[in-house]
């Protein structure tokens, strides 16, 4: 993980795309959701239910939390399992990117348990993207993608085991940073959970308290850089 | 909280104007003695809706799942920002865009706001503001100093202050325009930001601005100060001079008021001096305990508009010389000016349109909805229509990409919460079609009966009645799939939903408009919507509709359907939507929708709203009393004012003002009677006794007061009660129906919250 050491990844977003994701009808997914929240079956405390279903390519349903967001996502009009951590997490980055990839597959693993969706929602085994969503933390340039390339790496390494993977960065610097993990063949959800047993949960990393490293990302040497000083 | 939150300060150091900088900074500070308990939980309320952070359904800490009340255990416990709100709720956050203008590059800061502090959704709102929900309140000094770093406040849009100042979006365009509005709408907002004299009002002020009388766009008479652009010849000199109509004391709300004219020309010089003195006044006059009777038209009901006019030509006559009066407007006048990108160019041919693979009846659906010839010969303006007003953060950095392609970056957002680029080269549209459709954004029916306005309602907002935008969502659905094959009238239509009564999503100036009331049958609460009928949309909103019915909310897609078929079976030639309403009158209405009323009680899909599998139930709104038992003579006096105030709309149509006024004020004392009946049997028909026993037992034990509007409807029957034997106009009884009808769907819920409510 040469040049990451010290760059802290939060607010990590781990999707699971889904299998036969065309044509997917979301609506019965409104009342599972709702009813996550009686139980609050998560780590995270949940709230509430937003329906976007009438946007293009959007967020889908999403069920609000406080410390994360879990919802069905069809940005780029690719449907999978979302989770979105909003909360500061303690630990490395390799505990928060298993943390966060835990939480994804485990809400996977109880759509998919959910005899009121008809096994309609499960992973398509295969494809997983991770985006850090804040900006600052993670800028979507080169530098970054290239200095992040070895924890993103190691985290597919302990996430697949075996299985043959690629990855790859989203180039648009507009966008997230985020990167596409394929694996050769697929894996299981119960298999990616075992790779990953030994995760931490949000409660354990949430023991640790925020980190204290700050990025090693330095937006002083890019400006000084956009504005030709030495 | 986001861990870059400690840096932003730093990063966008020397990117941010001074004072905006200041503001935040200000406001941090108040967050962190917020925190250590050393500022006042009140005060920081209002310092937070004076920067647009405003509280979320919730707020409070409880929830409905369905099958109980949800005590929400948030990390920060019991630390609160407001009374009753708690600290780690999350909020929602408005961005002021005045007169709806934006650039690419804050189309992209608002992306990357709304996909790193909310839910990825950015909503345009019906006074083209943005709002962005779920947010975390320790986050917003970092959002703030990014929309700052581009240019944006969310200074004073929410709070008691003037809020964005709009303007209709084809300013500077329009065919049918005076002139453009756009300067004098900048600098007056610029002026007011912030002004010394805009920081004592007892409720909000919104300022808006038309080109022309005729159109909708600028919606000048339902706001707090409308201004339309007028041209006349000076006598004197026999040259044309420009000016404005300026109008004063409009508002939706719960009771829709008509702005009047204070005066038909001010010259453009006189403006923001006008302006400031009406401020002054509303400030010095206006209510301020009472924050239901605290805008400017309550004043200005009070005073008379001559009164008021007199008040505020004296205060402008000591307003001190202030350059800014003048400079703000030449300064707005070369900052906003515009011109195209592309040259000037002709629409495709129709060859050329039947080229788009597919496409192409979409396309002549597109081209006949959402474009506009500007008054510049060869180009026009483009509406993107966004459903429910929502737009993703990709799609945002889409139509960034777009209007830079196209355009030199002039786009604004609608009061339909829609998006309108200009100075789109008629040569260009094929193309500017193709890439709008290949993000989601191309959809035909601009301002049709398919882009239906909708507050958020239940959703997202703690006064939410009903769920206006599952309802909306629900509808747009429906509409959608025979839209383009319905007869042009009624292609033509606008549906306006809100939540409750308060008319954010503007019903009462919609040709079918909806508002969410609940009423309870069988034991159950019962989510509905009040139904109100031929509002005008143009002429700047130039009527207000009137309720007709309550119906469930599971029933509303069939009135739509009833309606818009009547229509189209039984409309004259050339008959609009308005007087056909008009002529078949409120009891053939009523009659024509009377067995929707009822929901059948063996579907239980009629006890929870749309898109919303829960229970319903108004506990979301607040804890209510319980009385412990259903009472059914409360709901046969209820429906005995529904009655009485059914005539006094009969009446009112039929020009008998005096006794609609009447009807309408007993209607009220039926309602009352009904309640007070629930613990006093022997009240007798005397007004008096009805009044003071209801004060006793309902307003004085507060038994009766919404728990956002406080007392404010029992009011209503109090001000009629004193004024009752006076004579009525056809205004005054008009206001008092409105009232009535309030103060009855109030005693319902009242109702309600008495019994024990049914739970499944």
């Amino acid at each position: 993980m040469k040049g990451s050491h010290s760059i802290e990844l939060q607010h990590i977003n781990v999707k699971l795309l889904l299998k036969d994701s065309q044509g997917v009808d979301l609506n019965p997914l409104i009342p599972v959701f709702h009813s996550w929240i009686q139980g609050q079956v998560c780590d995270e405390l949940l709230l509430d239910v937003a329906d976007y279903r009438h946007v293009y390519g959007g967020p889908g349903v999403v069920l609000i939390g406080h410390e994360a967001d879990y919802s069905i996502d069809n940005t780029d009009n690719r449907l999978g399992v979302r989770y979105n951590r909003k909360a500061v997490l303690g630990g490395g980055n390799q505990e928060r990117l298993a943390q966060a990839a835990l939480a994804a597959l485990t809400a996977c693993q109880h759509l998919h348990e959910d005899t009121r969706l008809n096994g309609k929602f499960h992973f398509n085994g295969q494809d997983i993207e991770i985006f850090v969503n804040d900006r600052l933390l993670a800028p979507n340039n080169e530098a970054r993608r290239e200095a992040l390339s070895a924890e993103f790496q190691a985290f597919s390494e302990r996430i697949f085991g075996e299985t043959e993977y690629s990855l790859s960065f989203g180039d648009d610097p507009g966008r997230l940073l985020g990167v596409s993990l394929r694996t050769s063949q697929p894996v299981s959800v119960e298999n990616l959970l075992q790779n990953l047993r030994s995760a931490p949960t949000a409660e354990d990393l949430a023991k640790h308290g925020p980190s204290s490293a700050v990025p090693d990302y330095d937006w002083r040497e890019e400006l000084k850089a956009a504005h030709g000083a030495d | 909280m986001k861990a870059s939150n400690t840096l932003w300060k730093e990063k966008l150091a020397g990117q941010i104007a001074d004072n905006l900088s200041r503001e935040i900074d200000a406001f941090e500070t108040d967050i962190a003695l917020r925190k250590q308990g050393r500022l006042d939980e009140r005060l920081f309320a209002e310092t937070r809706l004076r920067r647009g952070a405003y509280g979320q359904r919730y707020d409070n800490g409880q929830r409905s799942d369905g099958q109980k009340v949800q005590r929400l255990n948030f990390p920060s416990g019991e630390l609160t920002k407001g009374p009753n709100t708690l600290w780690d709720a999350p909020g929602m956050q408005r961005i002021k865009i005045p007169a709806g203008g934006l650039n690419a590059a804050q189309l992209e800061t608002m992306a990357e706001l709304a996909e790193e502090y909310s839910d990825g959704i950015a909503h345009v709102t019906t006074r083209q503001d943005f709002q962005l929900h779920y947010v975390n309140i320790d986050d917003t000094p970092s959002l703030m100093r990014r929309l700052a770093a581009a240019s944006i406040t969310t200074r004073e849009a929410c709070g008691n202050s003037v809020r964005n100042v709009t303007a209709c979006p084809y300013a500077g365009v329009c065919q049918d325009e005076a002139f453009d509005v756009t300067p004098y709408s900048r600098a007056l907002s610029k002026f007011l930001l912030g002004h010394p004299d805009c920081q004592n009002f007892g409720r909000k002020f919104k300022p808006a601005f038309s080109g022309c009388s005729q159109h909708a766009c600028g919606l000048s008479s339902m706001h707090d100060l409308g201004l339309i652009a007028a041209k006349r010849v000076n006598a004197e000199t026999g040259r044309e001079e420009i000016g404005f109509e300026m109008y004063v004391g409009g508002g939706l709300g719960a009771v829709p008021y008509q702005a009047k004219l204070f005066d038909s020309f001010v010259p453009p010089d006189e403006l923001l001096p006008l302006a400031q003195a009406i401020a002054r006044v509303f400030a010095r006059h206006g209510e301020k305990k009472n924050r239901n009777r605290a805008r400017i038209k309550f004043l200005i009901q009070d005073l008379g508009i001559e009164k008021f006019r007199e008040l505020v030509l004296e205060e402008r006559k000591i307003l001190p010389f202030d350059p800014r009066c003048t400079e703000y407007i030449k300064e707005a006048q070369a900052e906003f000016a515009e011109s195209p990108l592309k040259p000037s160019g002709e629409l495709p041919s129709l060859v050329a349109i039947e080229g788009l693979n597919g496409n192409s009846d979409n396309f002549k659906r597109w081209l006949k909805f959402n474009t506009r010839p500007q008054k510049q010969p060869g180009y026009v303006t483009v509406v993107v229509a966004l459903p429910l007003g929502d737009i993703t953060a990709n799609q945002l950095r889409s139509l960034s990409d777009i209007v830079r392609r196209f355009t030199k970056e002039t786009v604004r957002t609608t009061v339909e919460q829609n998006f309108v680029i200009r100075w789109v080269s008629k040569s260009d549209v094929r193309e500017l079609f193709t890439a709008l459709h290949a993000v989601g954004l191309g959809d035909p029916g601009a301002g049709a009966l398919v882009d239906i306005t909708s507050c958020p309602g239940t959703d997202t907002c703690k006064l939410g009645i009903s769920s206006s935008r599952g309802l909306a969502a629900e509808l747009r659905k429906r509409v959608s799939e025979k839209s383009f094959q319905q007869d042009e009238a009624v292609q033509n239509l606008h549906i306006k939903i809100s939540g409750c009564f308060n008319s954010c999503g503007q019903h009462h100036v919609a040709d079918l408009g909806f508002y969410g009331v609940s009423r309870k049958i069988a034991g159950y609460a019962v989510p509905h919507f009040q139904v109100v009928l031929g509002g005008e949309w143009s002429h700047n909103a130039g009527s207000y509709g009137l309720p007709v019915v309550a119906i469930p909310s599971k029933s509303i897609p069939q009135v739509v359907t009833r309606l818009t078929d009547r229509y189209v079976a039984g409309r004259n030639p050339g008959e609009s939507f308005k007087d056909f309403i008009k002529r078949l009158g409120k009891a053939e209405l009523k009659k024509m929708l009377d067995d929707l009323t009822k929901p059948p009680t063996t579907d239980r899909s009629y006890f929870s709203d749309w898109g919303d599998p829960r229970e319903y139930t108004l506990g979301d709104m607040g804890v209510g009393e319980c009385a412990g038992e259903v009472v059914s003579s409360v709901e046969f006096g209820l429906a005995a004012a529904e009655r009485e105030l059914f005539e006094a709309q009969l009446a009112h149509e039929s020009g008998q003002v005096e006794q609609a006024g009447e009807k309408a004020y007993h209607a009220m004392l039926h309602a009352a009677k009904a309640l007070v009946e629930v613990e006093y049997s022997d009240v007798t028909n005397d007004p008096e006794e009805i009044v003071s026993e209801f004060r006793a037992r309902y307003f004085d034990t507060q038994k009766f007061f919404d728990p956002f509007a406080g007392g404010k409807f029992a009011n209503y029957l109090f001000d009629a009660h004193r004024r009752a034997g006076q004579a009525y106009t056809s205004e005054s009884s008009r206001h008092l129906m409105d009232e009535a009808q309030l103060f009855i769907d109030a005693a319902h819920s009242c109702y309600n919250r008495l019994g024990t409510l049914v739970t499944a």
